[in-house]
């Protein structure tokens, strides 16, 4: 992930991803994270500008705290409750989505398409598949149920115009397909990669560059996305990474287990 | 076996009613509690992914050689590539099937489903849970409001269905409630007739019991019953619903039991290795070197090493150090 590494930093792309993902939540939010990058940019923003954030795990847990150097490998283990505000069953957890208790989804993808769609089921289909993937987990409730982010590298063969499966649905086919599916609530809101920050236009639900990492241009995110980007009218340059914030992941993940 | 995707009302109600559900002692061996599992029958396993995952009542029924069984759980990890490798199971029902994160994905699952031997049935992981819930109920159907508008919808076929809200005229989905034949499930401590609790994380244990024509208990250690009385509002399943209940400490071993002991890493990094390498030999290589190698639990204990336990253990326990 080293190669859109602007010289002279001195960061990871995946702090670039957990920090630019962190500046999108807002104080008071109950957020649905993930594994990884996405508990790493909700801890962090608890840090600075979110200190009544919520975190809620998948395997039935609300508001724990993260000891640092003891990130949890799966939202499933008993480090994911340290210090926690209440344990229970996953079926009640994700209910909370469905009861509308949760402003934001966070995760990441393998593969996204210009709606938003992600798969993380088959790589190449159901029929013959080339890879079998783990498959949907909480992801496609969540991305039913609520507003999301994915943070992701933004590679061409992961940015495709039409995903092989939809596992978790974004906008669907676009315009109001969504609610006309069944899913009247959500949906995909900001995509977060080492190259841009993207949401989806209002109307068509096509992703939009809303902004992009500094040294960034246009060409290279557009290269790197295997269909055509929509621009925003104005397209900002994101704030690169301030030393506080470094300096909250390097105590979180001390290790680099998960920031490398 | 084809079966029903819902069991018919009046079959649920007659193998409960068929049931000896009075308070009497259930503690047999892991071999004993083997035979009440028939080749073909669904079993749920309790537990998620690397947690409270009943490895030792798993291995027995290895040992036995069960088969054409059907496996459904919340979320799958090494336990269910064990079983698709041992072919206890072509059949596994969950939301997500890998080792885990951090170890990447699964290459016996791989194996397994891309060369078409196995079915991973895949339903979203609120969709498994309200599924059981149902089965818990005693309902047919249970609604919901994910899985519209994705593949995974279109991939269960037929067994996917929508309906209109009779009250508010929406569309929304109808879940088959799942009452599996058996359901395994792993706790840190019941009495001998099968009153248990469980600390930390519950995961989808309650309804997997309830839901369940029958359960089969694996413990940490067997208390008294006075024991369980004392503190009745820590009991999570009830004695009613459990068939057989077996002492087996670290019964979740390399997995975690919770406040008893952590995933064993090490061993984990090992197992990804040896599959990553070679998923069928490297996998027929570990089930000789674990699950058919060992004469005892406790043997296969030894194979994981001393070292290794104590490990696991400090750290489960730590969660007591606050």
């Amino acid at each position: 992930m080293t190669k859109h590494q602007p010289k002279g930093a001195t960061f990871t792309a995946s702090e670039l991803l957990a920090i630019n993902a962190a500046r999108l939540m807002t104080d008071g939010q109950t957020v649905f994270a993930g594994i990884g990058v996405p508990l790493l940019a909700a801890t962090l923003a608890q840090h600075h500008a979110c200190p009544h954030l919520t975190i809620l795990f998948e395997g039935g847990v609300i508001g724990p705290k993260i000891v640092p150097g003891e990130l949890p490998p799966s939202t499933n283990e008993q480090r994911c409750t340290r210090r926690a505000a209440m344990v229970l069953p996953i079926t009640d957890v994700l209910l909370l989505l469905q009861r509308g208790y949760v402003d934001l989804g966070f995760m990441g993808g393998a593969q996204i398409d210009r709606y938003g769609n992600l798969n993380s089921s088959f790589i190449g289909g159901p029929e013959n598949p080339k890879v079998r993937l783990p498959g949907t987990g909480g992801g496609n409730d969540i991305s039913s149920l609520t507003n999301m982010i994915v943070a992701m590298k933004h590679e061409k063969r992961r940015f495709v115009e039409k995903v092989d499966f939809i596992t978790s649905p974004g906008w669907i086919k676009g315009r109001d397909s969504r609610a006309k599916s069944g899913l009247p609530q959500g949906g995909m809101w900001r995509v977060v990669t080492d190259l841009a920050v993207m949401g989806f236009h209002e109307e068509t639900r096509e992703m939009t560059v809303l902004a992009m990492q500094a040294g960034v241009t246009r060409e290279k995110v557009q290269e790197n996305t295997g269909f055509a980007l929509r621009f925003a009218d104005k397209v900002e340059v994101a704030e690169p990474p301030r030393r506080e914030e470094l300096e909250t992941l390097h105590h979180l993940d001390p290790d680099r287990r998960f920031t490398a | 076996m084809t079966r029903d995707l819902v069991t018919p009302y009046a079959k649920l109600r007659a193998d409960t009613v068929a049931r000896d559900r009075g308070l009497r002692e259930k503690v047999t061996t892991l071999e004993a509690a083997a035979d009440l599992i028939k080749d073909g029958e669904h079993v749920a396993l309790g537990g998620c992914h690397m947690s409270r995952t009943p490895i030792a009542m798993l291995w027995a029924l290895m040992r036995a050689k069960r088969k054409d069984l059907v496996v459904s759980r919340s979320i799958a990890s090494t336990e269910s590539d064990m079983l698709l490798a041992a072919g206890t199971t072509k059949h596994i029902i969950t939301s997500w099937f890998s080792q885990g994160l951090i170890w990447g994905v699964s290459k016996v699952m791989r194996h397994h489903m891309e060369h078409k031997l196995a079915r991973y049935e895949e339903w979203s992981h609120m969709s498994m849970g309200l599924r059981y819930r149902a089965g818990a109920m005693g309902i047919p159907f249970i609604p919901s409001r994910s899985m519209m508008g994705s593949d995974v919808s279109k991939e269960l076929g037929a067994d996917f269905k929508t309906m209109t809200c009779p009250f508010t005229g929406e569309e929304v989905v109808a879940l088959p409630a799942l009452n599996p034949d058996v359901a395994i499930i792993h706790v840190q401590r019941c009495d001998p007739y099968g009153n248990a609790q469980i600390d930390g994380l519950q995961f989808m244990d309650i309804d997997l019991a309830m839901a369940a024509k029958r359960v089969i208990l694996t413990t940490e250690r067997i208390v008294s019953n006075d024991f369980i009385r004392r503190t009745p509002d820590q009991t999570r399943i009830p004695f009613i619903t459990v068939e057989a209940v077996v002492e087996v400490p670290m019964g979740c071993a390399p997995h975690e039991c919770y406040g008893a002991y952590e995933p064993f890493f090490d061993h984990m990094d090992e197992y990804a290795d040896i599959t990553t390498k070679d998923p069928v030999k490297g996998m027929q290589d570990y089930l000789a070197r674990y699950v058919y190698g060992p004469k005892t639990w406790s043997d296969m204990l030894s194979e994981l090493g001393m070292e290794a336990v104590l490990d696991a253990c400090r750290r489960g326990r730590s969660v007591y150090n606050d």
